[in-house]
């Protein structure tokens, strides 16, 4: 669908839309920040930069509940603060203080919160978390609670075999999985075009019978759109998502990498796409952003960014003999372990399930295809009560085209940012 | 109580703890209409039901993942490898990141990853493997192998109810082979715990799984030729119970390891470096192995009788280091 039409469809309110605002410059000068003390060598690590992929992390985390779960890349650290981060964890995690929520244990993005945020730490070796979240939605299920799971895979990540298991697995169950695949053309050092054959990866949904999108990753309201319908769509049972986001990795894979291999006319293209930029001119035509406002943002973020880095740069270093400690959990006196049942556990206590042990009968089909699946994932109940129940069914088998970037769109934006296309572009809008 | 297989006691296992905690839950591939294949979950899903006994694609590393997911909500899934040497094909899932989660992030994975391990049956390279040292390296896991039906169903029910993720190795030879009588009330096993299976003074034999009831067979030779062998059964490789080991070599001063895993890197060095550091001055006799060869688990059977430990091998290893 058109941005035009996403935007229209949006109905956010002037302080939801100064909200994603707000979180993206947030986003970007908490990575400013950091850049500066990486040259100040007070960061321990490597530090990877989201620059201009600022709109999805922000966009997509914006469209989920608080009770809902995501597990971040390294790069979605605008979705952290999304979920309620403060950034002195981010500034804490990278220069391996003590008082980051790893204690120094593990650097960058990688952490997570299990009781209150419900943030899934990052691996490094990509695609893991697609069958953990996929384990997370179900067990939400389980126990009444109506969860929606998300999390991000690069164009890179997208290869991997344990992406495929794990939205195989997800699709099969019918899990609520929203899986925003970012595609910002460049694994490393390798061109997209020298990964995978194909232009869309969204196509991929189509092997899993899962719904998709395709979307313009720098336009942060066809983000938002996109992934609130497919969060919408996942919670009222209707399977796992796929949203391919079109962007463009501005920096190199990390602080070292000078990303000189990337053609200038490439990185020129998407320069001139900024999602801040884009989104405040559409923020100032709209007249839900003005001088006074902007100004009042940008004091607020660099306050509270002021404070947290102080707070960082004046924790200590983690004492040595932390090194030994903590590889088990050593019992209830460590972690007191008890699900939040939102279901009457009378359900399942005592056991009293007396299902059939066999498959259904065969139904031949003309067509060769087989029936349902005879397992009723969500009782038919918590179906009908559900909000979201109403929400788009998106196709399963093609993807929905949310503004495409294109150069006749970028023309058309820089005359007038709420135009960004009339018409889906050729491939993918099926 | 009738006597029961060392299968049905982890099925029994399996089954009072879905029955007392609706936190538990199975995933595996054919767990459900099948009931595994060698039917170790049979019934569970007449009782339980599809929420509770979920089938899935042939896809380990998703098995793992989704597993660790549920138990980051508060379940405490166990998850079926169809033969443990699978487990190869989610290394990363278990070694990286389940394992990892506690030390690093504060996240818990209270779950078991069971399955058919182990030779004798002709199960040839890809169906008979012990792959435990690949994860006797990874902090964060726990190994349990039993060998006797009243531990393999009491350290099931530990496995489950402990907070960390556990590794359950159950060899398949002794699935059918061997029944106990076991009590009817709710007993567990503690992890990291072994158990002397008998008592004996001239040296120490240390082992666990199949190859427990190989020792004392050949203990029962020795005795004939009056060597008196303590055997002790490990039961839990991860974390290794140091401080029966210790105790009973120093008392013995001469230790023999047996293990169906290969020889180089199997758990027998670990143990050799152990006595070397605490009980050095207590050996009176190098440590001596008795394992499988450094090869892949060969089909025909006349090569795997040859690759595997038995009694005679172990026999004659004793007797040698008794007479050292």
């Amino acid at each position: 669908m058109p941005a035009t039409e996403t935007r229209s469809k949006a109905k956010l309110s002037r302080q939801q839309y100064l909200d994603l605002y707000y979180f993206m410059r947030l986003n970007r000068e908490v990575e400013e920040t950091m850049t500066k003390l990486f040259r100040q060598n007070k960061i321990v690590g490597g530090l990877y930069s989201s620059l201009g992929q600022e709109a999805i992390s922000v966009g997509t985390a914006y469209a989920l509940e608080k009770r809902d779960w995501l597990a971040p890349m390294i790069r979605n650290i605008g979705a952290l603060l999304v979920k309620g981060v403060p950034p002195r964890d981010i500034f804490t995690q990278h220069m391996a203080k003590f008082t980051s929520p790893t204690q120094g244990k593990d650097g960058t993005s990688h952490f997570g919160d299990l009781d209150n945020l419900h943030i899934v730490s990052p691996i490094s070796m990509l695609g893991d978390l697609i069958p953990v979240m996929a384990g997370v939605a179900m067990a939400g299920r389980y126990l009444g609670q109506k969860i929606v799971a998300l999390t991000w895979i690069g164009d890179g990540g997208s290869s991997t075999g344990v992406f495929h298991e794990g939205l195989n697995f997800a699709a099969v169950q019918k899990a609520a999985l929203v899986l925003v695949l970012e595609n910002n053309q460049w694994a490393y050092s390798t061109p997209v075009r020298r990964q995978v054959p194909i232009e869309n990866l969204a196509d991929r949904a189509k092997a899993y019978g899962i719904a998709s999108y395709i979307v313009d990753g720098n336009d942060v309201v066809a983000v938002y759109t996109a992934a609130k319908e497919a969060v919408d769509s996942a919670r009222a049972g209707n399977g796992p998502v796929l949203i391919e986001v079109k962007t463009f990795r501005r920096r190199g894979h990390a602080q070292h990498d000078p990303a000189e291999y990337v053609p200038a006319n490439e990185r020129e293209y998407w320069e001139k796409r900024d999602p801040i930029m884009l989104y405040e001119k559409f923020l100032t035509d709209e007249k839900l952003l003005d001088a006074k406002s902007k100004k009042e943002i940008e004091t607020k973020i660099t306050a509270l960014l002021e404070k947290e880095r102080e707070f960082a740069e004046n924790s200590p270093m983690p004492p040595p003999e932390l090194a030994a400690k903590g590889v088990y959990c050593t019992g209830p006196e460590c972690h007191d372990l008890q699900p939040k049942w939102e279901r009457p556990i009378a359900e399942l206590q005592p056991p009293k399930s007396s299902t059939k042990n066999s498959w259904p009968p065969y139904v031949p089909r003309a067509d060769f295809g087989v029936p349902a699946s005879p397992i009723q994932f969500v009782p038919a109940e918590v179906l009908a009560s559900s909000n979201g129940a109403k929400a788009a069914t998106a196709s399963a088998v093609s993807a929905k085209v949310v503004a495409k970037p294109s150069m006749k769109q970028l023309k058309k934006s820089s005359a007038n940012s709420t135009a960004a296309s009339k018409k889906p572009a050729k491939k993918g809008a099926r | 109580m009738a006597p029961i297989t060392f299968l049905e006691a982890i099925r029994q296992a399996l089954f009072e703890e879905m029955a007392a905690d609706p936190r538990v839950v199975v995933i595996g591939e054919d767990v459900s209409v099948y009931g595994g294949a060698f039917k170790v979950t049979e019934g569970l899903l007449e009782k339980f039901g599809w929420e509770r006994v979920i089938d899935t694609p042939i896809s380990e590393s998703a098995i793992i993942g989704a597993a660790c997911g549920m138990s980051y909500l508060g379940l405490r899934p166990v998850a079926e490898m169809q033969f443990i040497d699978f487990i190869a094909c989610c290394f990363n899932q278990l070694t990286n990141f389940v394992a990892k989660g506690h030390y690093l992030w504060n996240a818990p994975a209270p779950m078991v990853v069971r399955g058919p391990s182990g030779g004798g049956v002709h199960g040839g390279p890809f169906h008979s493997a012990n792959p435990e040292m690949y994860f006797l390296h990874t902090p964060g896991l726990k190994i349990v192998y039993p060998s006797t039906p009243y531990d393999a169903k009491g350290l099931m029910k530990a496995s489950i109810r402990d907070n960390n993720p556990v590794l359950f190795f159950e060899h398949k030879f002794l699935y059918r082979r061997i029944k106990e009588e076991i009590p009817a009330d709710d007993y567990i096993v503690p992890l990291g715990k072994a158990v002397v299976r008998r008592e004996g003074k001239h040296l120490t034999i240390l082992s666990y799984a199949a190859m427990m009831h190989t020792s004392l067979e050949a203990a029962d030779a020795l005795a004939k030729e009056g060597i008196d062998a303590e055997v002790i059964d490990l039961r839990t490789l991860l974390p290794l119970d140091e401080e029966t080991i210790l105790q009973s070599v120093k008392k013995t001063n001469k230790c023999l390891v047996v293990h169906e895993d290969t020889k180089t890197g199997g758990i027998a060095g670990e143990i050799a470096a152990i006595l070397s550091e605490k009980a050095f001055h207590d050996l009176d006799g190098p440590l001596v192995r008795v394992t499988s060869l450094d090869t892949p688990v060969p089909y025909a059977p006349t090569l795997e009788e040859a690759f595997l430990p038995n009694a005679q091998k172990v026999f004659t290893a004793a007797r040698e280091l008794a007479h050292f």
